[in-house]
């Protein structure tokens, strides 16, 4: 007997709902903007915090990543 | 499923960003270290009075091992969370490509639009390159390039998905793709020139350093992108279902 459903092709992506990303993608995507801010940008054109210990703490990883630094 | 990428795309941005690391520690560092060392002999005379007088909050040596693991380490985490959903928006709906290849293509498309893109019009600058009084208009420039070439590769995907189907994949991509490059060199041409680099710089070391830069964040993005297909081969596998040359 034959089966008519035997996988010979590549199988199909099946894409994932958007409204199963949509949450997921705000609350991560907040929070990865606020990171990659405090790395990126933190005490050099603004401040969150007083102080430059954060600006000097990633300091070199900010010049290297390729942010403006100061 | 969300939940489950998200995790590995985190997981593959802190192993990319070690291998970034090691990389930017070998090329990067000792061109950081060379302009400093600038910085303090030639130049910024008045600003190095003013902070050899105070005392530096973070020592050279914490900077350039602690402090540059933790800019990148969490600079990978924050890029492969976003890359983890962009990618799950993406899987399936992007022709059949599997899941190693949309995380390849994703990486090279995240890579060129978040990276290059900007890093051709503003470069990376070593310290001792820049005048400290113009960082909020630099800054401003910069992260409003990253935020114009990623809503124009958004926008050129779009058409491109759009045109496939009257001209084929082959053709759509090549459009689009002439499309997305003639905006960027227009939208490059109209931004501001920033050229600070004082008198007598080094060119050698500011080329080294800008190829360390560039290096550093290639390393990065191509690391995110083989390990998170890699990763996400696994969790999607029985997602995928088989389909028969009949139904076909």
């Amino acid at each position: 007997m034959v089966h008519a459903a035997v996988p010979h092709s590549k199988p199909v992506p099946i894409s994932i709902p958007v409204r199963d990303l949509v949450p997921w993608a705000v609350f991560a995507g907040v929070l990865a903007l606020i990171l990659i801010y405090f790395v990126g940008a933190e005490q050099g054109a603004t401040s969150l915090i007083s102080g430059n210990y954060v600006h000097e703490f990633v300091h070199d990883g900010r010049h290297l990543l390729g942010f403006p630094c100061h | 499923m969300v939940r489950n990428l998200l995790v590995r795309g985190m997981l593959a941005g802190l192993a990319a960003a070690v291998l970034a690391l090691v990389f930017a520690y070998i090329f990067g560092e000792p061109q950081v270290g060379a302009a400093i060392s600038l910085e303090e002999t030639m130049g910024h005379a008045a600003e190095a009075a003013v902070a050899s007088a105070e005392p530096e909050p973070v020592s050279r040596g914490v900077q350039s091992t602690v402090g540059l693991a933790t800019a990148i380490g969490l600079y990978g985490v924050a890029v492969g969370g976003v890359f983890a959903l962009v990618f799950a928006f993406v899987y399936g709906r992007l022709g059949t490509f599997g899941a190693r290849g949309t995380a390849a293509l994703v990486a090279v498309g995240a890579f060129v639009t978040v990276e290059l893109v900007p890093f051709l019009k503003y470069p990376a600058n070593p310290p001792a390159v820049g005048d400290p009084e113009t960082i909020g208009r630099r800054s401003a420039l910069y992260f409003a390039i990253v935020a114009i070439s990623v809503l124009l590769a958004v926008a050129a995907v779009y058409v491109g998905r759009r045109l496939a189907s009257r001209h084929g994949n082959w053709n759509a991509t090549l459009l689009a793709g002439a499309g997305l490059l003639a905006a960027v060199v227009v939208v490059s041409l109209l931004m501001p020139a920033i050229d600070e680099v004082p008198a007598g710089f080094p060119a050698a070391l500011l080329w080294r350093f800008r190829l360390a830069s560039i290096g550093t964040q290639a390393v990065l993005w191509g690391g995110i992108g083989l390990l998170f297909g890699a990763l996400a081969d696994r969790a999607l596998a029985p997602h995928r279902r088989p389909v028969s040359t009949a139904v076909a």
